[in-house]
């Protein structure tokens, strides 16, 4: 007779097989099973957090910087709808997380019982897939399919709801081998004769680019060495997205920074320009291309992709390769190498004129700011974080706003998953709770969150968390007590009109660190910041770091909304004679 | 004046617009027909009419038949979207033209007496539709046809008494031997 497991066993038996270590989570009345029977598992830890949504962030930076699928427990009703932002975050991003939320048991659905609703249904928009489970024997095949769909393809949330009844109930376990075989992968083909076509194109370009994106880093580590080694036989310039920073090294030569709407000069003119752009697993969002009809307009395109769903959605390209982009640049590359063997010395001539413009625009400097001695600039407090950080191996996450701009022009990375910010759903709130999963999956690192005052309220709770775990993660506030970012575009576009995008009371952040048992420090002037950004690092604590900066600088460069690539605004003195049209006020 | 307030660029392009029915394979579960119609609604495209039964009851496959339009890159989408759905096995899209059947079947309602009733028994004889239950003052009309023609029949009960009207939107099938091939790149 097959032995017979609950629900809450055979929850805990799957997580095992797919090698789990961490939950966040919090408990509640729809998964007290689960939580009884979480202490016979000794190799899972749960995290307690403090706030579900901070439970799915703490799950997001632990997967973006391990690359390992991202668990989240909570409860039925207010727990489930908490996670929600977080599993957006998670959608749009294209992070793996299982979550798994407790329901009212099978007989109460439907009856608006105490803490029901309808979890899958309000998260059938924002997961890849989701699952009401309501007999037993199939909980286990449902977890196993959850965790092969978050990670397969393109990665993204999933959720299982469980309601309690089965939690209690007993049913056969089923192995993940015996019920993954049963899918079919279908893996479509790399197509030789468009990477011949792709190829050729590589060979008569005069004017080239690449373009990076998230894709490349959820690829996994080979393809960021492959990525590396395709630049270095093509001798290529290379371009990345908010998403994809660190796939290739920040201080290179031959990298050009971040493209897109805070995008560096040079990166934007050379996508406007260029005579063939090669998208690497990156989605033509709209904070990239700025006006679709003006962008890039003469050049060839090449779209590298696992979604099959990004290719033309919002830029028709001229070829495409649907696949990992590991595998499909593994390929490319290996055709390549033996068709023109020594090429990035061959082809140096002719392209050389072309790394001659991309050096009369990098002259433009860009990223350069005018510093102060009186108070802090805030891309002077990211600059002097970042030399003081550089050598560590340091994490960085963000919340969203100016500051996440100003850390990503700013803070160079050389590796992989150092870099965890909310790119496409733009979640403020989301930076802290990141780097606590952050520093659970890498202990002994430093972690930072560059926070701004605004974004950090939104779940500054979660530094309980990072007190009670001992995690000693540094949270840098650049704090201008303004929601800079709105400010910003209220500047621009609303003829100063700074509606409600000013925090008239505001806690003290030193107070408050030591409130929870953390540290705080502030730093005012420019000539004290070196001496307390060190005074955090000695710290095995976690850190509150209170920078005070000026009020109200912008983030320059900017490509304002509906202009196009070469239409960026340099700084405040370039802002007059570019003023936005009214179709370009529309625009988010 | 604002132009530009979708946030699909296709749509600000002068692409010709197409009517097209799209016809979706999926695991017959609960939930499914949430997931098309969420995918449709969240994305802005345009569901005309629905059609959904299960087709094979050993595999529990359903058939669902979707009358929509969008320029060519809308619907190409449209096809990537819901490829990318779990329970969804296969997707194909029939563009309205001769080289595919399409047929959806209308109940019609018509409160009728006296002379009028000789009217629409000629109409009826010459659409080919079928009286399925008649009173002396009511009549309820079957007609299996293409839209087109349902809409004209439609169109000339309207003065005759037409009260109540049911239609269950086209129904696709390419014509000859030829089958709607498994998408390739089917990935989840």
């Amino acid at each position: 007779m097959t032995q017979l497991f609950t629900g809450a066993e055979i929850v805990f038996k799957a997580l095992e097989e797919h090698k789990v270590e961490f939950i966040f989570g919090y408990p509640g009345g729809a998964v007290l099973p689960l939580y009884d029977e979480l202490v016979n598992h000794k190799n899972i830890k749960h995290i307690l957090v403090r706030h579900e949504q901070g439970a799915g962030h703490a799950a997001e930076g632990y997967a973006r910087s391990s690359g390992k699928v991202g668990v989240v427990l909570v409860t039925s009703g207010p727990g489930a709808t908490n996670t929600v932002t977080a599993l957006t975050d998670a959608y749009m991003d294209s992070i793996p997380l299982v979550c798994i939320s407790g329901q009212v048991p099978t007989h109460l659905i439907g009856t608006d019982a105490f803490q029901e609703c309808d979890t899958t249904g309000i998260t059938r928009p924002c997961t890849k897939h989701n699952w009401l489970v309501k007999d037993v024997n199939n909980l286990s095949a449902i977890i196993h399919k959850a965790f092969y769909i978050a990670k397969s393809g393109r990665p993204g949330p999933v959720l299982v709801d469980i309601p309690k009844d089965i939690q209690f109930q007993k049913g056969q376990y089923q192995k993940s081998e015996y019920v993954l075989k049963k899918i079919t992968k279908e893996i479509a083909k790399i197509d030789e004769k468009e990477i011949l076509k792709i190829l050729t194109l590589i060979v008569k370009a005069k004017k080239p680019i690449i373009y990076t994106g998230g894709g490349v880093i959820n690829s996994g580590d080979k393809a960021t060495e492959l990525v590396r080694e395709f630049v270095k036989i093509t001798g290529f310039p290379i371009t990345s997205t908010l998403q994809g920073l660190g796939a290739y090294p920040g201080d290179d030569d031959k990298f050009l920074g971040m493209l897109g709407m805070h995008g560096t000069f040079e990166a934007n003119n050379a996508m406007h320009d260029c005579d063939l752009m090669i998208n690497l697993g990156a989605r033509f969002d709209d904070r990239i291309t700025g006006k679709i009809d003006k962008f890039s307009p003469n050049s060839k395109k090449i779209h590298i992709d696992i979604d099959p769903s990004s290719i033309n959605k919002i830029i028709q390209v001229d070829h495409s390769l649907v696949g990992d982009v590991g595998e499909v640049l593994s390929r490319l590359i290996s055709v390549f190498k033996k068709k023109y063997p020594n090429f990035e010395k061959s082809n140096k001539g002719n392209i050389s004129e072309w790394w001659k413009r991309i050096d009369k625009w990098r002259e433009r400097k860009s990223l350069s700011f005018e510093n102060s001695t009186k108070t802090i600039k805030p891309q002077y407090a990211v600059q002097r974080l970042y030399e003081l950080t550089k050598d560590k191996d340091t994490f960085i996450t963000t919340e969203v706003g100016q500051h996440q701009m100003w850390a990503a022009q700013h803070y160079k990375f050389n590796k992989p998953n150092r870099w965890m910010t909310s790119g496409g759903l733009g979640t403020m709130g989301y930076g802290l709770p990141a780097a606590i999963g952050v520093q659970i999956a890498n202990p002994g690192k430093l972690v930072i969150d560059i926070a701004g005052e605004a974004s950090i309220l939104m779940n500054i709770q979660e530094l309980s968390t990072a007190v009670q775990y001992r995690l000693p993660v540094k949270i840098f506030i650049i704090n201008n007590q303004y929601m800079g970012m709105v400010r910003q575009w209220q500047e621009l576009l609303h003829d100063k009109n700074y509606s409600e995008s000013y925090t008239e009371a505001l806690p003290d952040f030193v107070k408050l660190a030591e409130a929870y048992g953390a540290i705080g420090i502030r730093a005012k002037t420019p000539d004290e910041l070196d001496e307390k950004i060190k005074l955090m690092l000695q710290s095995d604590k976690p850190v509150i770091f209170d920078c005070v900066v000026d009020k109200v600088e912008n983030c320059f460069p900017m490509i304002p909304s509906g202009k196009a690539h070469n239409e960026m605004i340099l700084g405040p003195a370039d802002k007059e004679d570019k003023k936005i049209s009214e179709e370009g006020k529309v625009l988010v | 004046m604002i132009k530009h307030l979708s946030a699909y660029p296709e749509l600000n392009i002068k692409e010709k617009s197409e009517r097209h029915i799209m016809v979706v394979w999926v695991d017959n579960e609960a939930g499914v027909l949430a997931r098309i119609a969420g995918l449709f609604s969240g994305r802005g495209y345009n569901i005309e009419s629905l059609a959904v039964a299960q087709v094979d009851d050993e595999k529990h496959i359903s058939r669902i038949t979707i009358a929509t339009n969008g320029t060519k890159s809308v619907i190409h989408q449209i096809k990537a979207q819901l490829l990318k759905l779990v329970p969804v096995h296969k997707v194909a899209s029939y563009e309205v033209n001769n080289k595919s059947i399409f047929r959806e079947l209308a109940l019609l309602k018509v409160l009728v007496t006296g002379d009028k009733l000789k009217k629409v028994k000629k109409l009826c004889n010459s659409f080919k539709a079928k009286i399925l239950d008649q009173t002396k003052n009511s009549m309820i009309i079957e007609l299996n046809s293409y839209q087109e023609d349902i809409d004209k029949l439609i169109k000339s009960l309207k003065p005759l008494g037409l009260a109540s009207t049911s239609r269950t939107g086209p129904l696709a099938m390419v014509k000859g031997a030829e089958l709607k091939e498994m998408n390739k790149g089917k990935v989840i």
